[in-house]
């Protein structure tokens, strides 16, 4: 029985990993359309060779996706065989969302064929930021994911984001095997990270780092999963301002120069309902074959900007609106340079207007939802028309929607009132309507929250559901905190409800916060999930798509990954009045004076009955009784 | 300390103390009652002044402008209201998601335990609606709420709609740094009750509400809104909650910068501040303020929607719009400008209230008395328990020195403990009755007397109450020796009167007013009460001083203080309702006054009743 779970544990791992890569490749793949134009128009010298090459590579890639079952070994990125071994691609995806808000997603990608481990000091550096490249030489880092969040992803109104974050600053890092001491190469290096971003990585201690067992997977080449090389921590009460952005722009090889880094103006993107920007580093296949490696550096940037607060009467928006920037060229630097704008919900322009019109359009199939894009090569000088610059407008004619309905959301919440105990509930919701699907679940929580372990219930539909894994890990005052990791399966169009109690704990006075009163934050729940995919779901197909594709409704893409990250908690324990001190020694040192000393002077004295004073005639006579020899009187 | 150690200066402090023991006692009580009327003189008191620093030197600017827009959504809504006969759910929730709110409804009912004679209510069903300003940048850690109630009629439209066009207003807005909840609550305090219920999913009180969907992490600080005319000439604020727990001062002082500063009226106790302190009729009305004050905290009732957010430790407080005949008015927009500023403090605020003082008694919203002040009053009534306590164990312990015997001494003891233990078991059995008795019983009591349940439950709890009189009488019928027989109401008395002490000081702590107005009256019965006292008339005295009449005089003495007195039919009527909102409080939210005083304070009266008729 269980050796049965875990051969089905280790596929369902093997599944999750394997479609985060699917899923991340698709993003960068173009459509039919996108090629055809590409080869129209010619370019001169070796770029025109390059875009030539790419997007053949690209269309195959595009068939075999859609053909192609279960054989998606580890072909993440797709390189031009050029001379050149680096290559740097930006591109930006607009998404109007239905409450009338706009989600921008910026994402850059640095790929450097070279090899940071074998000994041989890399010294000249072109595209790849010195600064993290040197980081990954010397910690011997195989995989880096660093995310910045100002926010909260709001799933029911936004549906799913590109890439996840939770709020605040979290960090996770595989070390390579050779490593002996993992957790002083971990601790320097978030020192060291805390430098090069500006930001209070430095607060990442043995108390607030894990070890998942199983819900981060390496998102890159390589089968290692010894769970002892990662190191996850996320620090919730980080804030993310100016001073974090900056330091990310500089990581790019325009700056914010040109291109679509221009854009990047942090008066803008922090007048924003949300803001997340994260730096990926992991090795991938230099070519299909995957002999060699290079290493990738993604830098992706989320905003989504609130139609309310931009103080506009019209519902409508544009480049210039958003950013106070419009585009005027690529970053020379890039191989390629594209705006995508999701025009799924809109092909006859009814919900919105889109101008200039672009003819491209590309088709992709991401987080489960095939969408149509169009888009906008920044290479080609047709893009800026005549006015030279590019200013994007998007004019709502319909009023607003209702709210998502996504198929994996969760929340969590305190519960109960008081300062001594409390309960945690983490509620998962499964919104398919006839699908179930497994979720892994990861809850951290600081150890001055005790947790009742026996006290753990997941329930969904009114029953008991038994998690067919479960990891814990209980803390260690002071030393690190709990680790709860359970793999589920949600049943179909259900709530899933984990409640677990836990007593507050009453710490050392030197141990608060400047700001005690504030409360102490738990970080977010992590949920990994393989999601049916709206695709599957779908049977009445108007698609035009090859017939052999859709005979049966079950394809690879019938599930895709997904991680959910909950709101963290904040949490009020039992504080002391600090203005009391003064009161407190003064009331002390009054009762130990007045109640010890009266009750330790009359435990210690020796009372005696006192003899009555003898007359001085008698004394007289003792003393010369004395020196007679005789007894006294 | 040689006073303890030293034999012959215990020996005379303890007859100093003895001798004089009824002069200490009657000087301790009026210096007590004294105490606490000076606590409203103003030169005693100190002003007040906002301590957390987040929202003392940081400005705001108040710029709300939409106060005739919401009047319109006011009407609208009463028009709505009047449609659906109720609360107009849809109409709500679409026009909080027309001002960019996400919405969220929840639905829940309740059986009272009885039939609530005031409001006519019995089943109730119903539903809140909340809209919720997600802040921007912000990760759903912090929360405010601003509340307003459905009620029927015509009342309270002005507040949803000013509501509303605070919604639409702060949603524009972007240095929101704590998520906004907009709520309107149907059934005021039940609705509220649910909703918090709900938020917290906590069940203290067995009500039956479809879990939250939507929320917006720990709640900060809220306030509840009362509006029923267009124009008011002063805003009231309300601050009584729960079992007589107050919000943090610092949120009446921030309420009473802002009237200062926008210049709006305000009140406390529905009472203006008078600046002739110096005056009799002056300092007549600031003890009448904080006379309500006291007498409201007492009752342990919520007095307004905020009392029920206190127990999850929120700062809340409600806002009341007061329409009188006075000539200079207030329009809706300066009173949302006022509540803008409000809230901005509030959103500034890095960690929850904290700074200033729970414990406070407010005879006017500029000074305050501070628990430091007002304990002393008190303690020096406390005081009395102490010293008579201290008298009788000094007799008792004076009279087994005389047999000289410590063999004998504790044989004869023995019944002495078990003359103690019954009537105190007795009594104790007897107020476990008046608790359960009336609720379990009204079906009963409905169908053999022409009663309705309401009727039924309070004349019960009557009944319930004057037969515990009674009861102790036939406590201790075996034979006793002469001497335990003095022994035996001493022993009873001296039990009863650490009882009382204790109870009373624990009172105090938690719930001053209440602990300070069962001292006022009981103190003096147990005090005086001995077997040897002319019966009939000590019987008077200690009915008179009981618990049931103390409350009977609290109704007179508060309808004397709001300026509407009662004849003594009216009075009565009153008293019976008022017993009966207690018990209902009890059963609906969780109030501790009626369990307070039927299982602990009237078994404690009745062992001095106990005492009085000891044979």
């Amino acid at each position: 029985m269980a050796a049965h779970r875990c051969r089905y544990l280790a596929c369902l791992l093997l599944l999750f990993l394997s479609v985060i890569l699917v899923t991340m490749s698709q993003e960068t793949t173009l459509g039919h359309e996108q090629h055809a134009t590409a080869v129209d128009d010619p370019q001169t010298g070796a770029e025109t060779k390059q875009t030539a090459e790419k997007p053949t590579v690209e269309e195959k890639r595009w068939e075999e996706t859609k053909v192609k079952a279960t054989t998606q070994a580890s072909d993440t990125a797709v390189l031009s065989k050029t001379q050149v071994n680096e290559d740097f691609q930006e591109e930006l995806v607009i998404r109007p969302l239905h409450s009338g808000d706009i989600y921008a997603s910026f994402q850059f990608r640095t790929v450097w064929e070279t090899d940071f481990m074998k000994g041989n000091k890399v010294s000249h550096y072109r595209l790849f930021p010195k600064s993290l490249g040197q980081v990954i030489s010397k910690f011997s880092v195989r995989e880096l994911h660093i995310s910045f969040t100002q926010g909260y992803w709001r799933t029911m109104q936004w549906g799913q984001p590109f890439i996840p974050s939770p709020p605040g600053a979290e960090l996770w890092v595989w070390f390579q095997d050779s490593v002996t001491d993992v957790d002083a190469t971990w601790k320097e290096l978030t020192n060291v990270l805390s430098g090069i971003f500006c930001a209070s990585l430095n607060f990442i201690d043995s108390t607030n780092t894990l070890q998942p067992s199983a819900s981060f997977k390496p998102l890159g080449i390589g089968n290692e999963t010894d769970h002892r090389f990662l190191r996850y921590a996320t620090l919730p009460r980080e804030i993310v301002c100016t001073e974090n952005l900056t330091p990310w722009k500089k990581l790019l090889p325009c700056g914010s120069k040109a291109g679509l880094a221009v854009l990047l103006k942090s008066e803008k993107l922090f007048h924003s309902s949300f803001h997340s920007q994260s730096v990926h580093i992991r090795p991938v296949c230099q070519d299909r074959q995957c002999k060699s490696s290079s290493w990738e550096l993604r830098q992706a940037l989320n905003v989504v900007f609130d139609l309310h607060t931009s103080g506009q009467s019209k519902r409508e928006w544009s480049l210039f609106k958003m950013f106070s920037r419009t585009l005027t060229e690529a970053c020379p630097l890039a191989s390629s340079s594209k705006i995508y704008i999701d025009v799924t919900d809109n092909p006859q322009e009814e919900q919105f207007e889109l101008s200039p019109a672009t003819p491209l359009l590309s088709q992709a199939v991401v987080l489960g939802d095939r969408r149509t894009f169009s888009v906008y090569d920044l290479t080609q000088q047709v893009t800026f028309g005549t006015v030279r610059s590019l200013n994007l407008m998007i004019r709502w004619k319909s009023s607003e929607g209702d709210m998502l309905r996504p198929l994996l959301h969760a929340e969590r919440y305190v519960t109960g009132y008081g300062l001594q105990t409390g309960e945690i509930h983490t509620l998962m919701y499964n919104n398919h309507p006839f699908r179930s699907f497994p979720v892994l679940l990861l809850d951290s929580v600081p150890w001055y929250l005790r947790l009742y372990i026996h006290t753990l219930k997941v329930i969904s539909k009114g029953k008991d559901n038994n998690p067919s894994y479960i990891h814990y890990q209980p803390s260690k005052d002071r030393e690190r905190p709990h680790l709860l990791e359970m793999l589920l399966q949600l049943p179909p169009h259900s709530v899933t409800e984990v409640t677990v109690q836990f007593e507050r704990a009453l710490l050392k006075w030197t141990e608060y916060t400047p700001d005690p009163n504030h409360g102490f934050y738990v970080g977010s729940s992590v949920i990994s999930s393989l999601v049916p995919s709206t695709v599957a779901m779908e049977t009445n197909i108007t698609m035009e798509q090859p017939l052999f594709s859709s005979f049966f409704p079950c394809k690879e893409e019938s599930s895709y990954f997904a991680r959910v990250y909950t709101e963290p908690l904040l949490v009020n324990l039992p504080t002391p009045d600090f203005s009391m001190p003064y009161n407190v020694i003064c009331l002390t040192c009054t009762v130990v004076a007045v109640g010890y000393g009266s009750l330790y002077n009359l435990l210690t004295r020796s009372f005696q009955v006192e003899e009555p004073n003898p007359g001085l005639a008698k004394r007289i006579a003792n003393v010369i009784r004395r020196m007679r020899g005789v007894p006294p009187l | 300390m040689g006073l303890l150690s030293d034999p012959n200066r215990r020996q005379a402090l303890i007859n100093l103390l003895t001798r004089l023991n009824a002069p200490i006692c009657f000087v301790c009580y009026f210096a007590g009652v004294a105490w606490f009327m000076g606590l409203a003189f103003e030169p005693f008191t100190l002003r007040t002044y906002m301590s957390e620093n987040a929202m003392g030197s940081t400005m705001v600017e108040e710029r709300f402008p939409a106060g005739e827009r919401a009047l319109a959504t006011g009407r609208e809504f009463a028009a709505h209201k009047k449609k659906v006969g109720g609360m107009p759910v849809d109409w709500l929730v679409k026009t909080m998601q027309a001002r960019g709110l996400e919405v969220f409804t929840q639905s829940f009912s309740r059986t009272l335990p009885f039939p609530d004679e005031n409001t006519e209510r019995y089943v109730v069903k119903g539903t809140n609606v909340y809209g919720i300003l997600r802040a921007p940048r912000a990760p759903r850690t912090e929360a405010l709420v601003l509340s307003a109630p459905c009620t029927p009629g015509d009342n309270n439209n002005q507040a949803v709609g000013l509501l509303l066009g605070l919604a639409h207003y702060f949603r524009n807005q972007v240095y929101w740094a704590k998520d906004i909840i907009f709520l309107v609550n149907e059934h005021d305090l039940i609705g509220m009750q649910a909703w918090l219920e709900g938020y917290h999913h906590t069940n203290v009180t067995g009500m039956d509400w479809s879990p939250l969907q939507g929320r917006g992490g720990s709640i900060q600080a809220a306030l509840s809104l009362e509006l029923s005319s267009d124009v008011v000439t002063s805003l009231d604020i309300v601050l009584e909650g729960l079992n007589g727990q107050l919000p943090n001062l610092d949120l009446a002082n921030l309420f009473y910068a802002f009237c200062q500063k926008i210049g709006v009226l305000c009140t406390i106790q529905g009472k203006l501040q008078r600046s002739d302190w110096d005056s009799a009729s002056g300092y007549n009305h600031a003890v009448q303020t904080m006379m309500l004050m006291v007498m409201k905290q007492a009752s342990g009732r919520p007095w307004g929607d905020h009392g029920l957010f206190l127990r999850y430790h929120i700062e809340a407080a409600t806002v009341k719009g007061v329409n009188s005949f006075r000539h200079y008015k207030t329009d809706a927009t300066t009173i949302g400008r006022l509540l803008e500023g409000m809230y901005r403090k509030l959103n500034n605020l890095l960690e929850r209230l904290h700074q200033s003082y729970f414990f406070y008694l407010l005879p006017s919203l500029s000074h305050f008395v501070s628990i430091g002040y007002y304990m002393p009053a008190f303690g020096l009534l406390a005081v009395i328990l102490l010293l008579r306590a201290l008298d009788l164990w000094v007799q008792l312990s004076a009279q087994p020195s005389r047999t000289e015997d410590g063999v004998a001494g504790t044989e004869q003891s023995n019944p002495g403990v078990l003359s103690v233990l019954t009537p105190l078991v007795i009594s104790h059995l007897t107020g476990a009755a008046l608790y359960m008795l009336p609720v379990r019983f009204q079906e009963v009591a409905v169908e053999h007397f022409p009663v309705s349940e309401t009727e039924a439950v309070v004349l019960t709890a009557i009944a319930v109450y004057t037969a515990g009189l009674a009861l102790p009488h036939n406590t201790h019928r075996y034979p006793d020796a002469v001497t335990l027989h003095h022994m035996g109401w001493r022993v009873l008395k001296l039990v009863a009167l650490l009882y009382l002490a204790v109870l009373l000081g624990c009172t105090a702590v938690i719930n001053f007013s209440l602990g300070f107005i069962l001292a006022l009256t009981l103190v003096p019965a147990a005090a005086y009460v001995t077997p040897h006292v002319p019966k009939a008339l000590s019987a008077f005295f200690l009915v008179a001083l009981s618990p049931a009449c103390t409350l009977l005089f609290s109704v007179f003495f508060f309808q004397e203080l709001q300026e509407m007195p009662v004849s003594f039919q009216d009075g009565w009527l009153l008293y019976l309702s008022v017993i009966a909102q207690g018990m209902l409080d009890h059963y609906l939210y969780g109030s501790l006054v009626f369990p307070l005083v039927a299982l602990l304070v009237y078994p404690c009266w009745l062992l001095f009743w106990n005492i009085l008729f000891w044979k």
